[in-house]
């Protein structure tokens, strides 16, 4: 099992998927760098976050025109285990791999911290090992993490059950005061209608170990693998 | 900038580049001639006090500077102090004080983006900073809008970057009112047999540029840097730079990624001075000449003079010496990242500076009349007549300490939302501090905790110093500033290694402010010899004065410590009901100089707190033994606000806010305000579990500390008694309100 | 020749900045301040293209690139 950590000019958090998917989890992970154009070989794609081209005008707007970003249509549009973290969420959703934007926080400033988000579907090869409603704890880390969609495409994620996590309270709650940046319908990660291309703002790559504080991170990537061990099988 | 070459020399115009006539007489006189417009601009910067240290270079000679662990002490672009394993820590602080203060989000974004290239030109991968910062009261809207446009343009320029910023301190000041201070630290590790240096040797090698190209940005940012404000000062806006981090990004993996291959002999930033410094500093430690074709220079505008070329600032830029034959393989690395390289000029043995504008001759002068020929002054020295009554504190001079206990409950929240205590989390939210993935102790304790992936070590980082004391003292205050920032290292369970110092202060040309720094160098000096932790980089920053009034002064002092076991660490904060308060050190604090008196009672005054070294080294050995000896469930340096303040803040930045029931010892019957607020160095709070009590008392037996027990974790309430009397008795809740959201209420921001 | 192109937030879509921008004004007394939005405004060098060519060519790169037609709306003029 192999895969790949996309590396675009201002990617930032490469590293850290690197490591976390190489050295915690301990599958074989190698950063490919933006102007590659195959995947060929890989089993799963995850690009990171940062600053893809320095977010200059929109997050994720340039990055998605990269090379490798064709090869990664091909590879979810044939089914492949897309997950798209923070910046890499940004990408999917203007390469439109994903319904909806992300735009600036409600409260104007980029915000690093810990928050708790709901489970609300296991049913993706990423959520495998959770509990439905369960409350886990990641850092997001970003200014533009406000999803908007319009209403149809809402309704749609909804009823197709692409909602993943959303922000919540200590205790499961999803109110205003929990949502951090605004996102519709405290909206902090959506699943493609096929189910296999995961866009999210928080940061399982920042809780993959105890020492950082966490390991809600690490089951969400040790879910992945699950998944496409099985179903290798 | 109108000037061309055919502009006449006057003395004039060297005094509007910051020249005193004596010095232009000594620029004539190492020229043989009248220097041209170029030339006189080249002299301008690198002899300014910023490039040149006139000022400052005979009394930073006085710092210890070497160890067994130092690998690159101060006179490169960063320090570096060996970790063991092979590996280097390599860092430096910087300011970036007077263009913040013009324009507060891209100055701190372009003094963070200078402090980055300073340590991965030295081969480092940076992987944390820390800024230490001072403004005005917040009361003043123009304060609340720089600390807002400060703290935004640092994680503008730290977040995208990827490096974090994982602490800092923040202190206000009417002193600061008429000057902010923005001061950076950065943090990278190299492999200790890796480390590059900014050195042109070898005769005939390429001088190649990399990075942005250049625009007329930032012209004259250096001689800026060391003149007084004045009201004009709005009118020298157009000199700030504007950072690109996304730039800075690809120029920091792309330089690693040359760094890794043997084709380079030198690399320097071009930081303050551009292209002049980075060319003449390279040069004069290698004891060559460099030619320079600016013709081949990258550029963002037509029509730029050699005068605009050699002293633009622009940002993200770096002179790279590369070994001959190699100019090829070091191009395609850039190119590989989208960023303009060029070959620009190459290494001579003529020991000049030559630089050409396409066939002509532009500036020709001699490197070591630009770097180790630079004025030296040995400026006039005076202690301020006023000190003697600033150090004294009559028993007449206090008010009445409080009657009632909720007049110290409500001293305490008063204390507990003074910004320079208040919690930050305003602040640190905006910036990444978990990027990497080395964060193991979060901004909010003692001291930073970052891990070295792939080793079982952690690196510990503190920044700090309390300008109030040395302003009333700065000998103490300066040696006080080592310490606190060493022992905030050790609350971490790390061992403090080596020191970066930012020195800001007033003008030279005061002899009072001379003295003052002069006192400060011996403290920082006395206490590192002290503390084995020798200064291996650092800056001076002068003429931190507006319309004559001069900030207090600021030496700021950073602090890395190592843990050969990062499991072995600890946080200020409590965590676990039950366990006993174990304070190591002194129990009395002194009501000199500190916070309780001038944020309550408006007194600056007294003598700051006596300052034992030899005590000192022993409570921060026997904390670390006992943190190391896992004896310890939290440990916290009390400074500011005294022993209340410590353990209120102990309260509430563990995992939850906790309670505790404290009784101080009063045998010789103190003032009650003087138990709970005075302050004194050399003290530790630790909390320790029950069962570990004794092996902790036998710990301190051993470093012949100081030791009382004085209470217990937990509860809803912070109750704190002197000698069976109750003073203090308030509940957790509303302490963690006056201290969480005090930033944000007064910065009238909701969080 | 040069184009001058204009992207803005679609009506409805939240534009957090410009609700900031709006509050401050109200703040400094304009309060006569209805809706703020905040867009984006750009020139774009243009070499030897006709008028309509150009206008096309420029459509294209907003749909494209410049704007995202999820949250953004366009305009564009052509000047010599």
């Amino acid at each position: 099992m192999k895969f790949a950590v996309l590396v675009f000019p201002g990617s930032n958090c490469d590293h850290d998927c690197y490591h976390a998917l190489k050295h915690v989890v301990g599958v074989e992970t190698s950063f490919v760098w933006h102007k590659e154009e195959s995947l060929a070989g890989f089993d799963g794609v995850v690009i990171p976050g940062g600053f893809s081209y320095g977010d200059y005008l929109r997050c994720g707007a340039i990055a998605r025109f990269s090379p490798i970003m064709k090869a990664v249509e091909t590879f979810a549009r044939e089914g492949g285990s897309v997950i798209g973290i923070c910046n890499g969420f940004q990408i999917l959703v203007e390469a439109g791999l994903l319904p909806g934007a992300l735009i600036r926080n409600r409260g104007l400033k980029f915000i690093c911290a810990d928050v708790s988000l709901r489970v609300e579907t296991t049913g993706t090869p990423y959520t495998a090992e959770f509990r439905k409603g369960e409350v886990l704890t990641m850092p997001i880390a970003h200014a533009e993490g406000n999803y908007v969609a319009d209403p149809e495409t809402l309704e749609k994620l909804k009823r197709n059950d692409q909602v993943v996590f959303r922000y919540c309270d200590a205790q499961g709650n999803a109110t205003d005061a929990a949502n951090p940046n605004g996102a519709m319908d405290n909206i902090a990660g959506i699943v493609s209608e096929r189910r296999n291309v995961l866009g999210m703002m928080p940061h399982p790559d920042r809780c993959a170990e105890e020492i950082l504080g966490g390991g809600d991170g690490l089951r969400l990537f040790r879910s992945m693998v699950g998944s496409l061990s099985e179903s290798r099988v | 900038m109108a000037f061309d070459a055919a502009v006449e020399m006057t003395e004039e115009i060297a005094a509007r580049h910051g020249l005193s006539a004596e010095e232009y007489g000594r620029i004539v006189g190492h020229l043989g001639r009248a220097p041209n417009i170029t030339e006189l601009g080249i002299f301008s910067v690198m002899w300014s006090e910023h490039c040149s240290y006139k000022s400052s270079r005979v009394h930073l000679k006085r710092f210890p500077t070497t160890g067994p662990r130092v690998i690159q002490g101060p006179g490169e672009n960063a320090g570096a102090v060996d970790i063991g394993g092979g590996l280097a820590a390599v860092f430096k602080m910087e300011s970036h004080n007077h263009p913040s203060f013009i324009e507060p989000y891209q100055g701190a974004a372009t003094g963070v983006g200078g402090i980055l290239r300073d340590v991965f030109t030295m081969g480092a991968r940076p992987i944390a900073s820390l800024d230490s910062l001072r403004f005005g009261p917040l009361t003043d809207p123009r304060h609340r809008t720089l600390l807002e446009g400060v703290v935004a343009g640092i994680s503008g320029y730290g977040n995208c970057i990827g490096v974090p910023t994982v602490g800092g301190e923040l202190f206000c000041h009417p002193s600061y009112a008429g000057n902010i201070l923005v001061n950076v630290f950065t943090l990278g590790i190299a492999k200790a047999d890796r480390l590059f240096r900014g050195t042109a040797s070898g005769v005939g090698n390429p001088v190649i540029y990399v990075g942005s190209r250049t625009g007329r940005d930032g012209i004259h940012g250096a001689t800026m840097a060391s003149a007084e404000f004045d009201d004009e000062s709005d009118q020298k806006r157009p000199t700030v730079q504007v950072g690109d981090p996304f730039t800075e990004k690809l120029l920091l993996e792309a330089c690693l990624e040359l760094m890794s291959m043997d084709m380079i002999v030198g690399i320097q930033d071009m930081g303050a001075a551009g292209l002049t410094s980075s060319s003449c500093e390279m040069a004069g430690r290698a004891g060559t000449g460099i030619e320079l074709w600016l013709e081949k220079v990258p550029r963002r505008e037509p029509g730029m003079t050699p005068y605009e070329l050699m002293l633009s600032e622009s940002q993200e830029r770096m002179l790279i010496v590369a070994k001959a034959g190699r100019e090829t393989e070091v191009m395609e690395i850039f190119e590989k990242w989208d960023l303009p390289v060029a070959v620009v000029g190459r290494v001579t043995e003529s020991g000049t500076l030559r630089v050409m504008d396409g066939g002509r001759l532009a500036a020709e002068i001699p490197v070591r009349a630009l770097t180790d020929e630079a004025p030296v002054y040995n400026r006039p020295i005076a202690r301020p007549s006023e000190q003697e009554e600033r150090n004294r504190l009559d028993s007449s001079d206090l008010p009445e300490p409080a009657a009632e206990p909720a007049d110290y409950g409500r001293v305490l929240k008063t204390l507990l939302a003074v910004p320079g205590i208040a919690h930050k989390g305003w602040v640190v939210r905006q910036y990444d501090h978990m990027v990497r993935t080395n964060t193991v102790v979060r901004p909010g304790s003692d001291a930073a905790v970052i891990r070295i992936k792939g080793t079982r070590k952690g690196l510990a980082l503190s920044v700090d110093c309390n300008s109030r004391y040395c302003w009333l003292d700065p000998r103490m205050g300066g040696a006080l500033a080592v310490a606190e920032a060493a022992r905030n290292i050790s609350c971490a369970g790390g061992t403090p290694l080596a020191v970066t110092d930012c020195l800001n202060f007033g003008s030279p040309e005061r002899p009072e402010t001379m003295w003052q720094f002069s006192e400060a160098v011996d403290g920082i000096s006395e206490a590192c010899a002290a503390l084995g932790t020798p200064v291996v980089s650092g800056n001076v920053s002068f003429y931190n004065e507006t319309n004559g009034a001069g900030i207090y002064p600021t030496p700021m002092i950073a602090m890395v410590g190592l843990l050969e076991d990062i499991d072995k660490r600890a946080q200020q904060g409590f965590r676990k009901e039950g366990d006993a308060i174990i304070l190591l050190g002194e129990t009395l604090g002194r009501l000199g100089g500190s916070e309780y008196l001038a944020a309550i009672h408006g007194l600056e005054r007294g003598a700051p707190p006596a300052l034992d070294l030899d005590l000192e080294k022993r409570v921060q050995a026997a904390c670390r033994e006992a943190i190391r000896a896992g004896l310890v469930s939290s440990a916290h340096d009390a400074s500011d606000g005294g022993l209340a303040v410590a353990l209120a803040e102990s309260c509430l930045s563990g995992p939850d806010p906790i309670g505790a029931r404290v009784d101080l010892p009063n045998p010789d019957g103190a003032r009650a305000d003087e138990v709970l607020f005075g302050e004194a160095a050399s003290r530790i709070i630790l909390s320790v579990p029950e069962g570990k009590i004794a092996e902790v008392e036998a710990v301190a037996r051993r470093h012949e500390v100081p030791i009382a027990r004085i209470g217990k974790v937990g509860g809803e309430k912070l109750e704190i008694s002197a000698a069976g009397q109750g003073l203090v008795s308030e509940a957790v809740a509303g302490l963690d309100d006056a201290w969480r959201n005090a930033l944000a209420r007064q910065l009238g921001v909701s969080e | 020749m040069k184009a001058k192109v204009y992207v803005t937030l679609k009506t409805g879509v939240l534009d957090p900045q410009g609700k900031a921008v709006e509050q401050a004004l109200h703040a400094l007394g304009f309060k006569e301040v209805g809706d703020v939005r905040i867009g984006k405004y750009l020139e774009i060098a243009l070499n030897g293209a006709t008028r309509e060519d150009a206008e096309k060519r420029v459509r294209e790169m907003c749909e494209k690139l410049l704007a995202n037609l999820i949250i953004e709306d366009y305009r564009l003029e052509i000047v010599p």
